[in-house]
């Protein structure tokens, strides 16, 4: 057993680690202050995400464990986690994970040559951002339920529904959707999945706004859209198949242990340097405490996230499954209970945007009303707790 | 970067847990715990005969100088196995504390006779207060000619009571100033008391009245034993969350095994979710710490400082065997709560092992000293 990255492995660190420190100075005053989809949140933080995409892009940074073939470098999954860490402990933009993340490797497995020439070329290039045409009102942990149609009209679809929680839709230039292609169908079958243009006729974006007023998820209303055959991804009535691919691919993720570790240094910092009732914070032993188990905690769930890379590599998809969801469920809960602990320590000071008085730019008061979100979103805890128990220990699944 | 075992580390692990399970299924466990001595002498010669007490010792005194994982590897199957018997204290405590601060002599006879099996040691170090603390050791060890004389009681001391020889932390000095000592456990003013405690192990009292040892029972040197103990303190916290995590692995998949054979409302109740997201609580808290234990040992092998590292996975390890047994208990219902079945060896056991090489508090306070605090 060998925990050590190999010398080319940390030289590509180091690479990644040199080129976020220089670009991250070019960030706007604030970035990464508005929490985690702050990105989208304003036209200043936006911009800096799109040129830092096509650099990412020169670099061929976003395509990099793609096949060669189609403009990838071959990159293992350890590398890509690599890759994923350093982009977070530096909170840097420029990965479009809808596109990159998401919707690209259901090309690369499911898509037509001619759709892996037109659609990849413009994501690896960091040209195009995408959002995620999933979620309904009555489709959220039940995504099988859409009712958004795409009816079949010469050799176009012409598609109504509405999607919800769509994040980024306000900015987004595409959508993958998924929609239902066979209108006597029920549930998973007869579902497709379509790459969609967001400036096509019929389609309306509707913001709504999240608990603490920021404008990061809307809802898409789509009204006739015709969408033309060739962007259809996979078989028709097949997408359920393709789909259930695409969700283990938003799960994997090192982000918030690696991202986590950075705040708690921060934190370990202010606590030192702020003074209440005659002394440190540091020295109160409830606070020693608080700090002392999240460092636990997010040192084991970095391990467990580099155990999931190996899994993967290794080709043990099972298990990468039951693993990937138990990622996710600690992932989302450590940062809820992070971002509990960082402004209970803060005291009054807990509830204060950014703004001058805010100590760490009003990250941890912002964290915390976005925290619940991150428990919900790609699968709830519930759901994960589900599928750790029907793919993990092979308990029953009642229908 | 190769996160798995080799094939001689999974053959390995498997002759042992081969062996526990047909030497001592949970029914004998059941009957060591109320014995007297709470372990078996046929299984234990056997266990030296295939090898297992002088896996890790180096070479240079008899021994196979295996790394330290493959240790490990042993103890997390006595803990799926609940097995009792000596080896912690023998082969970690007391075997690691000679290797590391043995004299030559001392390492040549008594790592010979631990690897034979013919010597079972006790590490005598708290006492009444219950400290962790070095200056939590205050049983004087008092100058008498060339040698010392010993007075004073030791307390939660394993397997005292099946010892040979001792290892014996006193004072010598002042707050603190530790020196460690071999001991005959069957030396005149020496009395052994087991305590009755819910893991029904050899926890003992050992009182110690006029005990004289020789200048040559010191184990490394006079004043230095607490460093001692210390240099041994990460392998020795490892060990343990191993044989805990073992436990906690066995301890789920017995559940899991019993919550889908138990119908209720004509369904097996490990369909139902509230059971299936206690069970994947427990499965999270397995994984999130098993990784991290390879880790831990991984850097230990590599000579690397893994302080912080060990008390963070101690600190872990405490909570989560303690959760994980109790959630056991829980699905399996009323049955849970009998001596019958065998959840509940585990759940007793998560007890004991919490305060093993320090608890829950000690270690979140090393971690937190650790961060800069």
């Amino acid at each position: 057993m060998d925990f050590r990255l190999t010398p080319e492995q940390e030289t590509l660190k180091k690479e990644f680690e040199d080129f976020f420190r220089e670009e991250m100075k070019n960030a706007p005053r604030g970035f990464g202050d508005e929490g985690v989809e702050g990105a989208y949140a304003n036209d200043e933080n936006f911009a800096f995400h799109q040129s830092m995409k096509k650099k990412l892009g020169a670099k061929g940074w976003l395509s990099r464990p793609w096949p060669k073939e189609y403009g990838g470098a071959d990159a293992s999954v350890i590398e890509q986690i690599i890759f994923n860490e350093v982009l977070e402990v530096h909170g840097a933009p420029g990965v479009d994970i809808w596109g990159v993340g998401m919707f690209a490797p259901t090309i690369i497995l499911f898509g037509t040559d001619d759709q892996k020439k037109r659609l990849l070329t413009p994501i690896a290039r960091g040209e195009v951002q995408y959002c995620q045409g999933w979620s309904e009102p009555d489709a959220g942990s039940d995504l099988a339920n859409v009712s958004t149609l795409a009816i079949k009209d010469g050799d176009h679809y012409v598609v109504n529904g509405q999607k919800i929680w769509t994040t980024g839709a306000h900015r987004a230039d595409h959508m993958f959707l998924l929609a239902r292609t066979d209108p006597n169908s029920t549930r998973s079958r007869g579902l497709s999945v379509f790459n969609v243009k967001m400036d096509y006729p019929g389609i309306e974006v509707r913001p709504i706004l999240f608990l603490d007023r920021s404008h990061v998820y809307n809802e898409v209303f789509l009204k006739d859209v015709r969408i033309p055959e060739y962007d259809r991804i996979g078989p028709e009535n097949d997408g359920w198949r393709s789909t259930r691919e695409t969700m283990n691919f938003e799960r994997s993720g090192v982000g918030a242990f690696a991202g986590g570790k950075k705040t708690l240094q921060e934190l370990v910092q202010y606590a030192k340097k702020t003074k209440r009732d005659g002394q440190p914070l540091s020295n109160n032993p409830l606070v020693r405490r608080k700090l002392a188990e999240l460092f636990v905690d997010l040192d084991a769930g970095h391990t467990l996230a580099y155990k999931i890379a190996w899994l993967q590599h290794k080709g043990g998809l099972m298990m990468a499954a039951s693993a990937a969801s138990e990622s996710k469920v600690f992932g989302s809960e450590l940062t809820q209970r992070l971002v509990n602990y960082a402004t209970e320590i803060m005291g009054l000071y807990g509830q204060v945007q950014h703004s001058k008085w805010a100590p760490m730019g009003g990250r941890m008061p912002s964290g915390y009303c976005f925290a619940p979100g991150g428990n919900i979103a790609a699968g709830s805890s519930e759901i994960q707790r589900n599928l750790i128990a029907w793919v993990g220990l092979g308990l029953p699944r009642f229908k | 970067m190769n996160l798995d075992f080799t094939a001689e580390q999974d053959m390995l692990r498997k002759s042992v847990a081969e062996f526990l399970a047909k030497e001592c299924p949970f029914e004998t466990v059941k009957e060591l715990e109320e014995s007297a001595e709470g372990y078996s002498a046929k299984m234990w010669k056997k266990m030296a005969e295939l090898g297992w007490m002088e896996l890790h010792i180096p070479e240079a005194y008899g021994g196979l100088g295996d790394p330290f994982m493959d240790l490990t590897i042993i103890c997390e199957e006595m803990g799926k196995a609940a097995f009792p018997s000596p080896f912690y204290s023998t082969v970690v405590l007391c075997g690691l504390t000679i290797m590391e601060g043995g004299s030559e002599e001392q390492k040549k006879t008594l790592l010979a006779q631990i690897a034979s099996g013919k010597l079972i040691m006790a590490l005598a170090q708290y006492e009444e207060e219950a400290s962790y603390l070095p200056t939590g050791i205050n049983m004087p060890a008092k100058r008498d000619g060339d040698g010392y004389v010993l007075s004073g009681t030791k307390m939660f001391v394993s397997d005292a009571n099946v010892a040979g020889k001792l290892i014996v932390a006193a004072r010598t000095g002042g707050p603190g100033e530790i020196t460690l000592f071999l001991v005959d456990a069957k030396a005149p003013g020496i009395t052994i008391a087991k305590m009755p405690t819910i893991a029904m192990d050899n926890t003992c009292e050992v009182v110690f009245k006029d005990v004289k040892v020789s200048k040559g029972a010191v184990i490394g040197a006079e004043g230095k034993g607490w460093d001692l103990l210390e240099k041994i303190s990460q392998k020795a916290i490892a060990a343990k969350c191993a044989e805990m995590l073992g436990a906690c692995r066995a301890a789920i998949d017995m559940t899991a095994d019993y919550a889908k054979q138990r119908v209720q409302y004509e369904k097996p109740i490990g369909g139902y979710q509230a059971i299936q997201h206690y069970m994947a609580n427990m499965l999270l808290a397995y994984d999130t710490s098993i990784n991290y234990l390879h880790k831990v040992v991984w850097m230990i092998d590599e000579g690397m400082d893994a302080t912080l590292e060990a008390s963070a996975l101690k600190a872990q390890v405490n909570e989560k065997y303690k959760f994980i047994s109790e959630r056991g208990v829980q699905i399996h219902g009323g049955v849970g709560t009998t001596r019958e079945f065998n959840i509940g060896l585990f759940y007793r056991r998560a007890k004991a092992a919490e305060y093993v090489m320090g608890d829950t508090d000690y270690h979140y306070e090393k971690v937190a000293k650790a961060l800069g605090m």
